[in-house]
């Protein structure tokens, strides 16, 4: 997830504490709203803020280990793979992300 | 501080077990500050239930269940534990204790309660690995090991301890061979009729028997490989379990110069040959006996402790009858008392050889000395009891054979009443052998507490804990107390996935466990996730609200979104905002400043709800705080239209305006909304209060609906309109304003601490029953009052308005922020 490709950059979005656990906030970004997640064991995800199914805020969802649940429909989405939980079908994109010294940065195309 | 307190005793305690730990457990309770008190224990662990080991060499149970007195026992009554590290040696004249590390302790009082260990036979090869006995927690660790590695085991010994450890070591999934020096196994507590089932029975299982066999040599280079029989018989093992019997631990008493026999020699006031000096449990010899059982070692504690606790104590030990059961997992047998007799006895057998059960009962000049009960050992309580009375059997004897549910039936007792045999028995009567707990106690223990549960009593008691025997007696005493509503465990749904537990057991295990948080109710519970889901967390938190108000500090993280923002989402992500209008009052102030709110933030849609007010639809995210400071600063607040909460109170004109209002319904819905508004509940609650019956408040589909009559108020409950509409049903008529408050009160803290988590009020009562419900609220006064305190007490949290919580600059309004904008 570290490499961003020729024409990517990284940019600063906020801190760790900014997030609180098993919880999300939102980034506005040139390509729609961006939901960046911390989990409970401190991981962080960063996704489209557009649940696959009808577009429900997944910032706005319940994060239970690294998975969230839209808070329209409840389907839940892997935030390792983007992809909804079975019996449900779709995908979201995800933003590479990374912290470094407790900063959040994300991977954004020029 | 007091200055004339006498300096406190030093009390040295030598054995942490089951025996030394109840007779501390006892002394504190009758004189707390009477001495400081050091433990010495040659195992490194806290106290743990030595009678459960065989549960959990058959998987059934964890090493931390066991445990009895956790290390916060030790802590929270100042007790020291020297875990690890043995008493060497006593010296009477110094008054100090020296133990294998070293450490020198002085006393003024010891208490020896060292237990006994294994009898190890004569034979070679005893310290070849893969030998152990069945004494301890590193036995059983030994046994699982090997179980893992090994195939074949041998258990030398077929009594109650051998067999039990054959049973685990089967269960483990090793072949298991039973080596055993009598005809007949466990003859120290069966006949042999009732033997000869039990073996059958256990060999169907898998056990391999091997009696009359006398142990030579148990042989193996580097490791055991098996045992060679006097006879020759040559049996492979790869593991060997000595079970052949224990031997007081008295070694440490005789180096001091003790009176010793067979055991410690004790008096009735288990005091040693050296007053200063009592010992306890399996290491003492009590007027020739030593004792093998946790039974008597509970009277020894009660009676150590009254000496140890006041110098002019005058109460004796007196030995009692004692009954036994194995406890292997589907196989009832029990016994108790003189089971074999002699020219002076008679017996009365019975025997069903489809159903695989066998009795037998002796008597002496018509009293029950003893019994043995195998396949169907119900009944051994109910004998047990008639021994240790020790009366006349009379009439009794001719139907005692066929039981207690017989002979009550016989005397005349209604029938077929399952409790009639439970409730017959007088109060010293003992239910748990184990932990010595008489029916009394549970009873007592049932009525302080409020206990519903099993878990419950065992929390409490102890009772039902240990080997879990007596578990149907208990569960007849709880439905004895609690009558129809005790809801024996039933196979109701799990909460959700990352659970076996139903929702009823989670909310029982948060009170009876004392668990306080998220983390401790999915650690204690056996969770399967690391942070549940988006189904049990939103119910933990309630039930944790509920369970521990003013304590429990509310997870937003685990609220569904329209709790955690305090808004509706809407289907395009923007949200509703309603604020509250009491009783469906405003004013124009009110209206102005909605108006201006409106204008202000561009909201697209303004709709007045079904509930009575006003809705502000497509307010964003960002919004919301900056929306919400404007009405609070127009003196509104959140009205919760979003929330498992109270929502509205609807009302009509009333008495005021109306001209058939019989009293004031909206004065009586805003006192209704100023006491519940901001309480949390399994589900949306809403009230409602009309002036007269023709209820334009519809307060007969409402959750609790009052309907004003010329001499009072109807209270109502239960309704909701939605899919499956349901009228309300009539609770009650009361008189007073108060009376509405008061009931209204302790009937949603009912709801609150009985509903499963999104169950509304109609389902609950349709669950529960009506007649429930009208008990706890209409006939139990003090137990109405009572929730009604509870009620009133939680709202004392929860009646901060969220959205002022949340104003724009505090730190609660973060989250509503956008974090970054990334052009
Ligand atoms: C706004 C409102 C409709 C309106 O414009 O009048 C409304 C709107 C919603 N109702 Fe309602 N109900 C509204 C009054 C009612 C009433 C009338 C009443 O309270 O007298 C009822 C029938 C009475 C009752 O509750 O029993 C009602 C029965 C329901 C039900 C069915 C409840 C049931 O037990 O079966 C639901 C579904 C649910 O809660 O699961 C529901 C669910 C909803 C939800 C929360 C649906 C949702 O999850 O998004 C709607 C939220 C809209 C929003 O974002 O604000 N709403 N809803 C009313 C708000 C009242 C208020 O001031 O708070
Ligand atoms: C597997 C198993 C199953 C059982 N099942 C039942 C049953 O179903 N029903 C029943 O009634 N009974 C049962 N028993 C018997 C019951 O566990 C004992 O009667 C009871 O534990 C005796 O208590 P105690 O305190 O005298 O000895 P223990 O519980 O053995 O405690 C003595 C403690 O003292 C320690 N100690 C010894 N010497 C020293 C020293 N010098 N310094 C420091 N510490 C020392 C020992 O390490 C031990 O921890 C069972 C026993 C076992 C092993
Ligand atoms: S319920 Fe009765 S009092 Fe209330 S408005 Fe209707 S008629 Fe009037
Ligand atoms: S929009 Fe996410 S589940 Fe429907």
């Amino acid at each position: 997830m570290d490499s961003v490709g020729i024409e990517g950059r990284w940019v600063e979005v906020g801190a760790m504490d900014d997030i609180p656990r098993q919880g999300a906030r939102v980034v506005a970004t040139p390509r729609g709203d961006v939901a960046v997640f911390r989990t409970l064991d401190d991981a962080v995800f960063a996704v489209d803020d557009r649940c696959p199914h009808k577009g429900g805020p997944l910032s706005q969802g319940t994060v239970h280990g690294h998975a969230v649940t839209c808070p329209l429909h409840n389907w839940v989405i892997d935030l390792e793979t983007g992809e909804a939980c079975a019996p449900d079908e779709g995908c979201v994109t995800r933003i590479p992300v990374r912290v470094q010294d407790g900063r959040i940065l994300l991977a954004m195309v020029a | 501080m007091d200055t004339h307190m006498p300096p406190r005793q030093k009390l040295v305690v030598v054995g942490n077990g089951m025996a030394g730990m109840r007779t501390v457990d006892e002394l504190l309770k009758r004189n707390p500050l009477k001495y400081d008190i050091t433990v010495f224990g040659a195992e490194p662990h806290v106290n743990y239930d030595r009678i459960m080991l065989s549960s959990v060499l058959a998987g059934e149970k964890d090493l931390e269940q066991i445990v009895i007195n956790p290390r916060s026992w030790y802590e929270e009554n100042g007790i020291e534990l020297i875990a690890g590290d043995a008493v060497t040696a006593i010296d009477t004249q110094a008054r100090t204790v020296t133990s294998a590390s070293g450490r020198v302790v002085a006393y003024d009082k010891v208490l020896l309660a060292t237990g006994s260990r294994p009898i190890a036979p004569p034979v070679p090869g005893l310290d070849l690995p893969g030998v152990c006995a069945f004494r301890d927690i590193a036995d059983v660790n030994t046994m699982i090991a090997a179980s893992q590695t090994h195939k074949r085991a041998i258990v030398i010994g077929g009594g109650l301890l051998g067999l039990e450890a054959a049973n685990g070591l089967l269960r483990r999934g090793m072949q298991v061979a039973v080596v055993h020096l009598m005809g007949t196994i466990m003859e120290r507590q069966l006949d042999k009729a009732a033997a000869e089932l039990l073996q059958r029975e256990l060999d169907e299982r898998g056990m391999n028997f091997f009696t009359n066999g006398q142990t030579e040599e148990i042989f193996g280079e580097g490791r055991v490989q098996g045992v060679r029989l006097a006879d020759g018989r040559e049996i492979p093992g790869d593991l060997v379990v000595l079970a052949i019997g224990i031997r007081p631990n008295i070694d440490l008493a005789r180096a001091a110069g003790l009176a010793i026999n067979r055991g410690i020699e004790v008096g009735d006031d288990m005091r040693t040959s050296i007053p200063d000096i009592f010992a306890v449990g399996e290491c003492v010899e009590h007027r020739g006996k030593t004792y093998g059982l946790v039974a008597p070692l509970w009277d020894m504690a009660k009676v150590c402790a009254d000496h140890l606790a006041r110098e002019d104590a005058t109460s004796d030990y007196v030995p009692a009858a004692m009954a036994t059961r194995l406890k292997v997992t589907g196989i009832d047998v029990f016994s108790a008392g003189d089971f074999i007799g002699d020219e002076t006895t008679e017996e009365v057998v019975f025997r069903d050889a489809a159903r695989n059960t066998y009795k037998r009962l002796v008597l002496r000049d018509d009293r029950l000395v003893g019994a043995v009960l195998y396949g169907d050992a119900q009944d051994g309580g109910w004998y047990f009891q008639l021994l240790r009375e020790d009366k006349p059997l009379g009439e009794l004897r001719d139907t005692l054979i066929f039981g207690q549910a017989f002979a009550s039936l016989a005397a005349g007792a209604p029938a077929a009443d399952p409790t009639a045999a439970v409730a017959a028995l007088p109060d010293e009567a003992e239910i748990c052998g184990c932990n010595g707990v008489c029916k009394g106690k549970i009873m007592g223990a049932i009525a302080e507490h409020g206990l519903t549960t099993l878990e419950g009593v065992r929390a409490r008691t102890k009772a039902s804990a240990s080997c879990g025997s007596c578990t149907p007696q208990v569960e007849q005493l709880l439905a004895l107390s609690l009558g129809d509503s005790y809801a024996k465990p039933t196979g109701e749904k799990p909460l959700c996935k990352c659970t076996t537990h139903s929702h009823d057991q989670v909310r029982r295990a948060i009170v009876d466990q004392g668990l306080r948080t998220m983390p401790a109710v999915m650690s204690a519970l056996g969770w399967s996730t690391p942070d549940g889901c988006h189904v049990c967390r939103p119910a933990l938190n309630f039930y944790l609200l509920v369970a521990w108000p003013g304590e429990y500090q509310d997870d937003q993280q685990s609220r569904f979104v329209n709790e955690r923002n305090h808004a509706n989402i809407q289907k395009d992500g923007t949200y509703s905002v309603v604020p509250r209008m009491w009783g469906g009052l405003t004013t124009a102030d009110e209206l102005r400043a909605i108006a201006d709110v409106v204008d202000k933030y561009a909201i697209p849609t303004v709709k007045v709800t079904g509930g009575q007010r006003i809705d502000l639809l497509g307010v964003t995210r960002e919004q919301l705080p900056h929306v919400w400071k404007d009405l609070n600063d127009a003196g509104m607040v959140s009205g919760h239209a979003y929330g498992k909460a109270l929502r509205t109170v609807k009302t009509c004109v009333g008495s005021e305006w109306c001209r058939f209002g019989t009293q004031d319904s909206t004065g009586m819905g805003v006192k209704l909304e100023r006491m519940t508004w901001g309480s949390w509940h399994a589900h949306k609650v809403k009230l409602a209060v009309s002036g007269c019956p023709r209820n334009c408040a519809e307060a007969t589909i409402k959750d609790f609906g009052v309907v004003a009559v010329d001499s009072g108020w109807e209270l109502h409950v239960g309704g909701n309109g939605g899919i499956h509409v349901r009228a309300t049903d009539l609770l009650c008529k009361v008189t007073t304003e108060d009376e509405v408050l008061e009931y209204c009160g302790a009937y949603l803290q009912l709801y609150r601490e009985e509903s499963r988590y999104l169950e509304r009020t109609a389902p609950w009562i349709e669950r529960v029953g009506l007649a429930h419900v009208k008990q706890r609220i209409v006939d139990d006064a003090a137990g109405r009052k009572a929730l009604y305190a509870k009620f009133l007490y939680a709202q004392k949290f929860s009646q901060d308005d969220p959205w002022a919580e949340r104003a724009p600059g505090k730190a609660a309004a973060a989250p509503f922020r956008t974090l970054a904008t990334v052009e």
